[in-house]
């Protein structure tokens, strides 16, 4: 059976290669994979097509990225009050965006975990967010369609892992990861704890072993905003 | 512009909180709205919910015991009221976007006299702005209440006929309560039901880009 957790966090992040399409969670400074990020500006992965809720908090999270300026492309919804680097690098024309309302966010994650291939919604419909969408009238309601958003990887934090990779988050930090979790083709989780398989209670697994493939223990950054 | 007080940003999170029925679930956005919380009349509970993944959340936290895994939308330290629940971004959504929800409070830049909502972006400003959850609130809840300044600080009106900022919904708002009045976005228009201490309900339809309608004197704005 293959293993999933990986004793060097540099050794799990090892084959993300340069233009990868890349999942990152967190919210509010809470359920960011920090220490995950922080092996990647090591590794010097570049040209990163991201998704992620914001953009940053000056040096940490993703800030480090937009810092180093290893991302190319970024799918989020608010990039933040706190997000200087990005916004160095957006008004340089070094990366460019595409705002999306949060929740059809999560939901356009959500379509490509779960098969779909798009969706219609009236979130966005008049706005800028509707430009160069397909528009119709459905129940009488004016909506637009909307596309799954798929990714390589995921990069997500968790609290407490199992050895076959059954996740729990503490608090409001699940935010993201759970859905990011399942929308990845690879998702690497940093945990502050790994646990014996069986020692989390079946009823509280919050994300299912099938959607984590690489597990690392990482204690070093926990909060980086 | 008259020369008279208007009401402060507390007050106006003061009235607004009136509009928010007993055992409601409700979310609170940035500015104004998020003062709202300090401002609950005796004898009323509402259960309100965070766009990360909370219901249910209670007072900021106190020096000492904040935990930055428990934080609310504005990344503030919040703690729990009995009962409360946790779920994840997709679920949070689903319930504001769904019409789950029973009251959403928002800021706003403009409102229209459609009830169309400009509150994300401002034309020309620096950077690249950002919608974060305004969208999918305003698209599916059920009763949507803006809290603003009636005018911008140059003494524009910011109830106008068309918005001319980047919208974030459109025909979303039920209410609107400002410095200056509460306004009810009705099917005929605007209808003006409050209008602000010593200000009378013309001086107020001066200061507002599109037609009030009202019958008589309106009542003054109830502050609690």
């Amino acid at each position: 059976m293959k293993q999933k957790i990986f004793s060097h966090i540099d050794a799990a992040i090892a084959d993300v290669p340069d233009g990868a399409r890349m999942m990152f969670g967190g919210f509010g400074g809470a359920g960011f994979p920090n220490n995950l990020i922080q092996a990647l500006a090591r590794k010097g992965t570049r040209d990163i097509f991201a998704i992620s809720n914001n953009c940053g908090t000056r040096d940490g999270e993703l800030g480090i990225l937009f810092k180093l300026n290893r991302i190319r492309h970024i799918i989020a919804s608010f990039p933040g009050p706190h997000s200087n680097h990005f916004q160095e690098r957006l008004a340089a024309k070094e990366v460019t965006i595409e705002l999306v309302p949060q929740g059809i966010l999560c939901e356009r994650m959500r379509a490509a975990a779960a098969g779909l291939l798009g969706f219609y919604t009236a979130v966005g419909v008049g706005t800028e967010v509707a430009a160069g969408k397909e528009e119709r009238v459905i129940d009488g309601k004016r909506c637009i369609l909307e596309m799954p958003i798929h990714a390589d990887f995921a990069f997500i934090k968790a609290e407490k892992a199992d050895e076959l990779g059954n996740l729990t988050y503490r608090l409001a930090a699940q935010n993201f990861n759970p859905i990011m979790a399942m929308a990845a083709k690879t998702t690497i989780v940093e945990v502050e704890e790994i646990v014996p398989t069986g020692s989390i209670d079946p009823e509280s697994v919050m994300t299912p072993a099938i959607f984590v493939h690489r597990i690392v223990q990482a204690k070093g950054i926990r909060y980086a905003g | 512009m008259p020369d008279r007080p208007r009401l402060t940003r507390e007050q106006i999170a003061q009235r607004a909180a009136l509009e928010l029925p007993d055992g409601a679930y409700v979310n609170l956005g940035w500015g104004i709205p998020n003062l709202i919380s300090d401002y609950l009349p005796a004898g009323i509970t509402v259960y309100f919910h965070s766009e990360n993944g909370i219901l249910g959340m209670g007072r900021r936290a106190r020096a000492g015991e904040e935990d930055f895994d428990l934080v609310d939308a504005m990344k503030v330290p919040v703690t729990l009221v009995p009962g409360a629940s946790f779920f994840n971004q997709a679920d949070a959504h689903l319930m504001t976007r769904g019409g789950h929800l029973d009251v959403a409070v928002l800021g706003g830049f403009q409102v229209s006299e459609k009830g169309d909502l400009a509150n994300w972006k401002i034309p020309g400003a620096k950077g690249s702005g950002g919608i974060g959850g305004a969208m999918d609130i305003a698209s599916g809840t059920k009763t949507v209440v803006v809290c603003m300044e009636h005018t911008t600080r140059d003494g524009a009106p910011k109830i106008v006929r068309e918005c001319t900022y980047p919208l974030t919904g459109l025909r979303c708002v039920t209410t609107i309560v400002t410095d200056l009045a509460v306004i009810d976005v009705t099917p005929s228009g605007l209808t003006l039901r409050e209008v602000a201490p010593q200000w009378t309900a013309g001086e107020v339809q001066q200061l507002t880009g599109a037609n009030l309608n009202f019958n008589g004197t309106p009542p003054e704005m109830h502050l609690k």
